[in-house]
């Protein structure tokens, strides 16, 4: 009972933050800040009480609507997600209060911290939603508030396409779900969400219900191919806002696919096959096209498909332990899965307020007009290096601990009796690993080393409210990365939930990694600090003898990815005017190269342009005239009294 | 439990100590191979004694981020001769999993090393590290294609039994999957230490270097911390390669001894290669790295087909 009031209580608050604002105009930014902090408390403690003190809880209220009630169960699995919603929205709204202020955006301002609080509510609602039609209301409402909120500066055109195709995908997302609920409802005879009769999955409806979900949850998460909405509208959105939808909204969808596994008792090998090859995919071309990409919150946009795509390799893996009824298998890619979708969940945002700090303090997000940040934003620039080094991966940050709960659970797989398709994550994990250390050192150094590549007039560091928040989810980075063992019970319970009995304690020891990370720290500490003593002298940087270097020799992002850039061109088709150096005194020429998503521009437009042109001739049905459509209802009238006759 | 505690001591003191020596005894093999009498075998070690005392210059670009490269490479080159077993069976850190986690120090190194070199705003030093995080993205599959075929022949995910199984498998049928893992990360491990043919330790054009451009603004104490980091990477990496090949008696008197040993022919080895290959074209290198990533996948299905 009382955990159940928590739970409401979290999603009323988040979901009435942005109310007050609406009329209290001074205040209102700081009282949606105490609303949602006081959610994110309520949540804490609900997510605290399941993952470490093992409760559970459940509502079932009445609902008016056919074959509905509002049921909502809260299980470790949906906890181990409230706690991240709730938490990094909190800090988003307290950043957004001065990034996307009120004195500088008026009422667009009020309308947003409204959209925000009911969104962030309705991903709390998400998280428990055990039965098919709450579930699918909580997915809308989160769904729409998240086109309200990237179209909210629709004076801007590219904002307003932006906002357009992310509300056709997430609709073509929500049909999906549709359908695909219906099927599970017609196997277990209930819209309760729950386990499906063993030998279903093999069935022709299973299958259709695997592929409808997928294809629903996959829309939402942004795993390529499907993930044609999410650059544009992630670019097109407030910082904070593209923070929220990167770092949770996308998270919904992997949440919907955790649930089908964990409904699933016997699920076909091959699911296991296209999740993994499809994260496999996905992970590596999404960071061709990051590296490709001079826009920050663009490449930011295609990083978190790389990411979503490790959460299907460990989904991958754990799809595959329960198929082979591997118990080891199914915890490892699970916790694996999870721990990267935590670790998401908060470097992403991260990155994102960076991004928006950087567009706050010099006015643009092209990296190649940038350069030498560190200076101007010394703190900025190290809470984004923060992030940077977690996303790839490094010890001693978050983001290698769930990496490499993924590459022991494909060891475990090749191991006996096991999945020998598991090299496949394997490699791409490492493949993965490699090209998000070029491009997010690409990104780093290009905005925040060197020197400025073009005047950028003066630039400011971020004020305080913006950096508290960012420096709050950058510890939490480092303080998972140096001690994830904290989070092993949590994880355990969680990954329990998808239908296994092995125990993480049992398969990998994640308090070792504390000890390397103490050992490098120290190391690094010890060494740092006789280097830093000796005496020193400045002078200009040793260019191999130029005496007058410029900025504008420096190396750019365009000519640091080059090399890898190039061994992806096929798939990348970048638009390029390259001029023709001829003579012995060219004129001065200018080369320019664009990568738009090839997969929005020539797959998804042209077919969404076939199917216009194939529905044109609907059109004649619609001339205009009154007199015609009279006619229509008149014949509908008469068709209907004949069919009633006979 | 003494026992454990004399092999960390071993270890750590070997490393610390002996790291050095090896780039002299490259650059003693190629000296004599050119006819030269060439820098003494201890050259590193003066040098290392020089540079420490000395002064810094720092570039007006570079921030603070500047000295994170060359620390970090120690750092990592220290942490990671604890996870790889040199002497001994086990190393002095073992856990589940540790092998990976010994990958992705060196990808630590590389990403401060490279954030180093960004900070000077060189455009040659962007170059190098341009082409450090592209190669890398061929040599970490290679690498992890090695650990996969050896953690099925054996069943580990750490070092320790996983090299300890492989150097027993020698005279059986495991020997010719195995030659193809030794071949892939013979390969890592030129590339990774920017040896010939992959990259030229020596050359002076920095247009065709990889590492060397990279670390070009570093001087003093932390031009020190470079070249003693690099010779660390060599040192670990090479501990990688040798404990493959090398059988273990079990006896400690006999498998120490046999160990400092290997390293130094590996060493020697470094340098008859060096002495009669020609560096290959950059656009060669991943070409290389890609048989290094086929010699690897064919030694895992190998493996695969054994089991």
């Amino acid at each position: 009972m009382l955990l159940s009031t928590l739970f409401f209580s979290a999603v009323f608050l988040a979901a009435f933050s942005g109310v007050p604002g609406l009329v209290l105009q001074r205040v209102g930014g700081w009282t949606a800040s105490v609303l949602l902090a006081g959610a994110a408390l309520c949540g804490l403690v609900l997510a605290g009480a399941v993952l470490y003190g093992g409760m559970t809880w459940q509502a079932d209220l009445p609902w008016r609507l056919p074959n509905a009630h509002l049921l909502f169960k809260g299980d470790a699995l949906g906890s181990f997600i409230l706690a991240p919603v709730v938490l990094v929205s909190a800090l988003l709204s307290v950043y957004g209060k001065d990034y996307w202020s009120e004195a500088e955006h008026g009422y667009a301002a009020r309308q947003l911290r409204f959209f925000f609080g009911i969104c962030v509510g309705a991903m709390v609602l998400l998280t428990a939603a055990a039965n098919a039609l709450v579930f699918l209301f909580a997915w809308e409402g989160m769904a729409m508030m998240g086109f309200f909120m990237i179209t909210i500066s629709d004076q801007d055109a590219s904002v307003r396409e932006g906002g357009w195709v992310y509300f056709v995908a997430t609709h073509l997302g929500t049909l999906c779900l549709f359908a695909g609920f219906s099927l599970l409802a017609s196997a277990t005879g209930t819209f309760d969400l729950g386990p499906l009769p063993a030998g279903f999955a093999a069935t022709a409806p299973g299958t259709a219900a695997f592929l409808l979900l997928l294809a629903g949850f996959g829309l939402k998460a942004g795993i390529g191919p499907l993930h044609v909405w999410l650059p544009g509208a992630h670019a097109s959105a407030p910082s904070h806002v593209s923070a929220l939808l990167s770092g949770l909204m996308l998270k919904m969808g992997i949440l919907g696919l955790l649930r089908l596994l964990a409904w699933t008792p016997d699920p076909p090998l091959w699911w296991a096959g296209l999740l993994t090859g499809l994260g496999a995919t996905s992970g590596i071309l999404a960071l061709a096209f990051a590296l490709a990409q001079k826009d920050l919150k663009r490449m930011l946009a295609y990083s978190s498909i790389e990411n979503v795509s490790i959460i299907f390799l460990g989904l991958g893996l754990a799809m595959a332990g329960k198929a082979r009824g591997i118990e080891a298998l199914v915890m490892l890619g699970g916790a694996g899965a999870l721990f990267h979708l935590l670790n998401h969940t908060l470097f992403k945002p991260l990155l994102f307020m960076g991004a928006g700090s950087v567009m706050h303090g010099t006015g643009t997000r092209d990296m190649e007009r940038l350069g030498g940040l560190a200076k101007a934003m010394p703190r900025t620039s190290l809470l984004f290096l923060v992030g940077s080094a977690a996303i790839c991966g490094l010890p001693p940050l978050n983001g290698f601990a769930g990496e490499w709960l993924i590459y022991l659970g494909s060891f475990r797989a090749l191991g006996p009796g096991g999945w020998l398709w598991a090299v496949v994550p394997l490699v791409a994990l490492a493949i993965i690993g490699a090209l998000a250390v070029a491009c997010f050192t690409r990104a780093y150094g290009v905005i925040f080393l060197g020197e400025p590549r073009t005047d950028l007039g003066p630039v400011h560091e971020a004020p305080d409210s913006m950096l508290r928040p960012m420096a709050v989810v950058a510890g939490l980075c480092a303080a998972i990365g140096l001690a994830p063992v904290a989070l092993q019970p949590a994880l355990d319970r969680a990954a329990s939930d998808l239908g296994t009995t092995a125990h993480l304690s049992g398969l990998a020891s994640l308090g070792y990694l504390s000890l390397v990370a103490a050992i490098g720290l120290l190391a690094a500490a010890a060494v740092w600090d006789r280097v830093r003593r000796a005496p020193s002298t400045v002078a200009g940087t040793w260019d191999c003898g130029y005496a007058a270097p410029t900025a504008r020799i420096q190396y750019t992002g365009a000519s640091f990815a080059q090399m890898l850039t190039e061994s992806f061109y096929w798939v990348l088709r970048p638009l390029e005017r390259r001029p023709r150096i001829q003579g012995l005194f060219p004129r001065s020429a200018v080369f320019r190269i664009r990568t738009p998503d090839v997969f929005l521009d020539r797959a998804v437009k042209p077919s969404v342009d076939f199917a216009a042109w194939a529905m044109s001739w609907l059109r004649i049905l619609q001339a205009g005239h009154l007199p015609i459509y009279i006619l229509y209802v008149v014949v509908t009238l008469v068709a209907l009294f004949v069919w009633t006759l006979s | 439990m003494i026992r454990p505690v004399l092999t960390f001591l071993a270890q750590v003191s070997l490393t610390l100590a002996l790291a050095p020596l090896l780039p002299g005894i490259i650059n003693k093999v190629k000296a004599l191979f050119a006819g030269r009498v060439g820098p003494p075998v201890l050259q590193l070690y003066f040098d290392l004694a020089k540079l420490m005392r000395k002064d810094s210059v720092y570039s007006r670009s570079s921030t603070g981020l500047f000295l994170a490269g060359p620390v970090a490479s120690v750092a990592v080159g220290l942490t990671a001769a604890l996870m790889v077993p040199m002497g001994g069976a086990g190393a002095p850190l073992h856990f589940t999993g540790d092998a990976i986690v010994f990958a992705y120090l060196f990808g630590v190194a590389r990403f401060f090393i490279v954030l180093a070199a960004l900070d000077t705003g060189s455009a040659f030093e962007g170059m190098g590290a341009s082409r450090e995080v592209t190669f890398a993205v061929l040599a970490e599959p290679a690498l992890f294609l090695g650990l996969a075929a050896l953690s099925m022949h054996c069943g580990a995910t750490s070092l320790g039994p996983m090299l300890a199984a492989a150097s027993k498998g020698w005279n059986t049928a495991s020997a010719g999957p195995l030659v193809l893992v030794l071949a892939a990360w013979t390969i890592v491990f030129l590339v990774e230490n920017c040896r010939i043919p992959f990259d030229d330790p020596n050359t002076h054009l920095e247009l065709t270097m990889i590492h060397e451009v990279m670390v070009l603004d570093h001087s003093g104490p932390g031009l020190g911390l470079v070249f003693y980091g690099a010779s660390l990477k060599l040192w670990v990496l090479g501990a990688l390669v040798v404990k493959l090949c090398l059988p273990m008696s079990g006896r400690w008197w006999l498998d120490w001894p046999a160990f400092v040993a290997g390293m130094a022919v590996l060493a020697m080895g470094v340098g008859v290669v060096e002495s009669v290959m020609a560096r290959l074209k950059l656009r060669r290198v991943s070409q290389a790295l890609i048989a290094a990533v086929v010699s690897g996948t064919f030694g895992f299905l190998l493996f695969l087909l054994q089991a």
